[in-house]
């Protein structure tokens, strides 16, 4: 499978493993973070401080815990959510829009008029109140599945199903 | 097992979500690769998922900053080995040049030494020499000693006149081979322009005759002169006279003035 060899080449200290790695996820980590801090400079900071950090512990990395995405993911998330706590960012800012991912999405001027744009805002426009928020938490805030049904006041296996539909109804659009 | 059912459960959706425990994954990653489906299942929602975070992204930075990173880790990570080489080289050259500085001292030391080698033969020639000059001396002494002890020579003491009473001089002469020395330390140096001048004297009538001017007074060291005398002389006498000496004598300038004491011979 090209990926894991991919991978393998980046745990071996690989630039040009990273370099592809980078590519195919760089967009949407920076998206995940910045969902979170809200701030581009600061995204764009805490984006590059995740794949170095990715870099420096590749060799913590195994395909049985799960997916390279979803490790990067991990990391990126954990990052930018400290960087929330911290008290510095916490002064500069304390009116946080509460802007959801769609939001951003809907909101995008820059987005090229590539099919996946065209069909993710399409997505987003057409999605239901309830999937929004199952997506926003469960892929952009790296809530649990309990922590969502917590949230949402909705049983833990309602919040998997509609997962599931919500997912399903984006790669229908941009798949 | 029941794939279908497990993919509509919504677990594989959670899984690319990373929000499963740890051995939820593990299972998860068997059952993947024993079933093709599974996998093609999870690929499908990982790049919906990719599109729509990406989508998120107002604008993701290029990989070159990253790559400047990297490489300046990389490359402080390359420099420490030369310098660990380094202590081996530093430690090297430490001990070249404490070598180094080894033997140009010793060529120093030995250069001095060949210097001091030197200085001590020229010192030990000029020594050889002052004992050559020393032995000389000696012998010239030696050698007056004798002619003054000679049973033959008469000693005339000449003592100083009227305004030069403190000069004084003495004369030994040995007739045998008809020489005189002249002792005359107790004469002061000649003045610029003048010349002790010798004579002998026969009294009755007085007739001086010139033994000759003592031309090297000034310079000689022991002021003893060897003069040849042939006269039947009476008396010696020794004047202050022009350079060049006179024809007689200056009697004003007479320093000194002896007799010959006959009675003896």
């Amino acid at each position: 499978m090209e990926l894991e060899l991919l991978v393998k080449q980046f745990q071996n200290k690989n630039h040009l493993a990273f370099e592809k790695l980078y590519g195919m996820y760089s967009k949407s980590i920076h998206g995940v973070v910045y969902n979170i801090i809200k701030d581009t400079a600061i995204a764009d900071e805490i984006m590059q401080d995740v794949f170095i950090k990715a870099w420096n512990k590749s060799e913590t990395y195994s395909s049985k815990k799960g997916r390279f995405f979803t490790w990067i993911l991990n990391i990126a998330r954990n990052a930018a959510i400290d960087k929330t706590r911290s008290k510095a960012f916490k002064q500069k800012k304390q009116n946080l829009s509460a802007d959801y991912f769609v939001d951003i999405i809907a909101s995008h001027d820059n987005l090229d008029n590539s099919t996946d744009a065209i069909g993710i805002k399409k997505f987003v426009t057409e999605l239901g109140d309830k999937c929004k928020a199952v997506i926003e938490l469960l892929y952009f805030k790296g809530f649990t599945q309990k922590e969502a049904s917590e949230e949402l006041q909705m049983p833990i296996g309602t919040i998997k199903t509609r997962n599931r539909n919500c997912i399903q109804q984006l790669r229908d659009m941009v798949l | 097992m029941d794939i279908k059912a497990y993919i509509e459960s919504g677990i594989l959706e959670l899984y690319v979500a990373g929000k499963l425990s740890e051995d939820e994954n593990l299972e998860i990653n068997k059952l993947l690769q024993q079933h093709p489906k599974l996998l093609q299942e999870v690929l499908e929602i990982e790049s919906a998922v990719i599109k729509l975070t990406a989508a998120a992204s107002p604008n993701a930075k290029g990989f070159e900053d990253i790559k400047n990173r990297i490489t300046a880790n990389e490359t402080k990570v390359v420099e420490l080995q030369p310098r660990k080489t380094n202590w081996i080289s530093y430690t090297g050259w430490a001990a070249s040049i404490l070598l180094a500085t080894g033997l140009f001292w010793s060529l120093n030391q030995k250069t001095e030494l060949e210097q001091e080698i030197q200085t001590v033969d020229i010192e030990n020639r000029y020594l050889e020499i002052q004992i050559e000059a020393a032995k000389t001396d000696l012998a010239t002494t030696k050698n007056l000693l004798d002619v003054i002890r000679d049973k033959d020579i008469i000693s005339v003491p000449l003592g100083g006149q009227g305004n030069f009473a403190s000069s004084f001089a003495k004369v030994y002469w040995n007739k045998s081979n008809n020489t005189i020395y002249l002792d005359a330390e107790g004469l002061p140096e000649a003045p610029e322009g003048k010349v002790w001048q010798v004579w002998s004297l026969t009294l009755n009538p007085l007739t001086p005759t010139s033994l000759g001017t003592i031309d090297d007074f000034n310079t000689d060291d022991n002021k003893i002169f060897t003069i040849i005398n042939a006269n039947e002389s009476q008396a010696f006498g020794i004047t202050l006279e022009p350079e060049g000496g006179s024809e007689s004598p200056t009697m004003e300038q007479l320093h000194t003035l002896g007799v010959v004491d006959v009675s003896p011979s």
